[in-house]
């Protein structure tokens, strides 16, 4: 059945027991993202210890409410890119988008993506993008806030 | 549960070609979001086809037999959709839907400062006051909002009841001698209900306000008649009542359509032409420059016979039907809350829900997995969501070829997604 290939067990993991949620301080970046189809939001916050690409992501801590593709997807985010330097976060953070386009098709790297794997499934269904990706691009936006990079 | 007195035959559904295909490896398709978008009985379809296929000019220019049979046809559909909401062609304007309509008459508000003295009676400025309700969709919510914006008018609002009806406590002061225009739902599109419009328009009278009604969910559903409504604008979309996409109307007043600026204009509508300035024709051709949606129009116009056919009070009463059903049997299960009103009194066959600890896009995926489309999210109404604290509901709509097994199998696909989420 399909519904199995969408929520797999990992998915449904974090959505019940979602990780490093909970607004924390400090942070130098924040974002505020929201799904204006379906109303899911998450604001996000980034705390960097170093300049430049090469800081190290030592906090990501969120809050959010919305379905649960895009509750673990948040979950799964923090705790891939925790203790990780922005450059590598980054790559992981592109490694994650190209499998949310692959339509399914994609047999991603469990090294690089770890439980975000899980996430293939979701990919089928063009709906259901835009959900998983809610976290991902409030951490994008608020690292770049944290790097000065946007206001 | 297979029939109950009221039921239109099944035997409908076979008037629809898209409801024969199958979903989501072979599953029946039922479809449970006409709300947001209806399917298409054939006779809908031939009608636009055959347009294109004898018929197709333009409109309203030419001499030849096709630019006349294309006027014939475009034109006969006006008066057909006319005469189903108890109007005549001369007030039944042609838009492109229901959000369309709105926004030509509030960019008639905006504009009448400056459209001359026969506008002044639309003049908002700074004092005046617009109201609406906190169930519009958003079509009938963002424009007047706009509106306030451009000219300094202030926008009040009633709210809602715990029981998702308006509250009308405030009736009297919400509608004061400062209100220009009252703007609201006819039927929510999430809720359900339909508001006392005569008790609110007859308020409206006393003060000399206008009055706009939101007809996008009650025309395909229920008898209309314009007349006796006491409204002034009325307007709604053909998608929603089996109709094509892109043709909808604006119903008003004559001696308002007359006086009110137009919103678009260009070819189509005026009189004379001069470099220094035009005069324009009278409604509703003043309000429909540019080359029209004919073939949607004549789509329309098949639609409201296909309809007028089978009675729009039996549409009602089978709608009514379907949704006291859908009410008990999504009432019975164990973490549903319905949304709206509890019973069938005043009220149409939206039924909105939330699942404990499931969100609606989940439930809506597990319904989907059974071939059962509904329709999940805030349904461009999202103060209804922030009233009632929850983020988004599951909505189920219903139409004339719905059936009592179809509400079955949306309350089974509930408990189906409880059972997979494991909160049952």
């Amino acid at each position: 059945m399909q519904l199995e290939a969408m929520y797999q067990e990992v998915i449904l993991d974090h959505y019940r027991n979602p990780q490093n949620k909970g607004l924390r301080e400090p942070f130098e970046g924040e974002a505020h993202h929201v799904n204006p189809t379906c109303g899911d939001e998450i604001t996000l916050r980034v705390h960097l210890s170093g300049e430049g690409r090469d800081a190290t992501l030592t906090d990501v801590s969120y809050d959010a409410m919305g379905c649960s593709i895009s509750q673990a997807s948040a979950s799964v985010l923090t705790d891939l890119v925790i203790g990780k330097s922005v450059k590598d976060a980054m790559e992981i953070g592109d490694a994650f988008l190209e499998l949310m386009q692959s339509q399914g098709k994609a047999e991603p790297d469990e090294d690089v993506l770890e439980d975000a794997v899980a996430f293939v499934g979701v990919s089928k269904y063009p709906a259901r993008i835009k959900c998983a990706l809610l976290g991902w691009m409030a951490w994008k936006d608020a690292t770049a806030r944290a790097l000065g990079e946007a206001s | 549960m297979t029939s109950r007195p009221g039921l239109l035959p099944e035997e409908i559904k076979k008037d629809f070609p898209l409801l024969q295909r199958t979903v989501r490896g072979g599953r029946p398709l039922i479809y449970l979001d006409s709300g947001a978008t209806s399917q298409k009985p054939l006779a809908v379809l031939d009608a636009e086809r055959e347009f294109y296929e004898r018929h197709n000019a333009a409109v309203h220019r030419g001499a030849h037999l096709l630019a006349e049979e294309a006027t014939d046809a475009f034109e006969g559909a006006r008066t057909t959709i006319a005469t189903f909401i108890g109007a005549v062609p001369g007030e039944t304007v042609f838009t492109r839907n229901a959000t369309e309509a709105i926004n030509l008459v509030a960019y008639a508000l905006s504009n009448a400062a400056t459209a001359g003295p026969e506008s002044e009676r639309f003049v908002v400025g700074p004092g005046d006051e617009i109201v609406v309700t906190e169930m519009e969709h958003h079509a009938n919510l963002v424009p007047w909002q706009q509106v306030c914006r451009r000219t300094g008018a202030t926008l009040r609002w009633f709210g809602l009841t715990d029981d998702g009806r308006l509250d009308l406590e405030q009736l009297d002061d919400l509608v004061n001698e400062r209100t220009k225009l009252v703007a609201l739902t006819h039927q929510s599109n999430v809720l359900g209900t339909v508001p006392p419009v005569e008790l609110i328009a007859a308020r409206a009278r006393e003060v000399g306000a206008l009055v706009l009604l939101d007809a996008a969910q009650s025309v395909p559903h229920m008898p209309v008649d314009v007349t006796a409504l006491g409204a002034d604008f009325l307007v709604f979309s053909g998608h929603k009542m089996l109709g094509p996409t892109g043709i909808g109307v604006l119903w008003g007043r004559r001696e308002l359509l007359e006086t009110m600026p137009p919103f678009i204009t260009g070819g189509s509508m005026i009189e004379v032409v001069r470099m220094e300035g035009s005069t324009f024709m009278p409604p509703p051709q003043r309000f429909e420059a540019g080359s029209p949606n004919v073939a949607q129009a004549v789509g329309l116009g098949a639609a409201c016979d296909y309809l007028s056919e089978i009675g729009m009070d039996r549409v009602h009463a089978h709608e009514e039907v379907l949704t006291g059903y859908a009410l008990e049997r999504l009432a019975e299960i164990p973490g549903v809350r319905l949304i709206g009103p509890a019973t069938t009194e005043s009220r149409g066959g939206a039924v909105s829900f939330v699942v404990d600890d499931i969100h609606p896009h989940d439930v809506g995926q597990v319904l989907d997995e059974l071939g059962v489309e509904v329709r999940v999210g805030h349904h461009c109404a999202a103060p209804i969501c922030r009233r009632f604290g929850i983020p988004a509901t599951t909505r189920a709509t219903f139409y004339v070829h719905n059936t009592l097994a179809d509400i079955d199998a949306l309350a089974d696909g509930v408990r189906g997604a409880q059972k997979f989420f494991g909160t049952a």
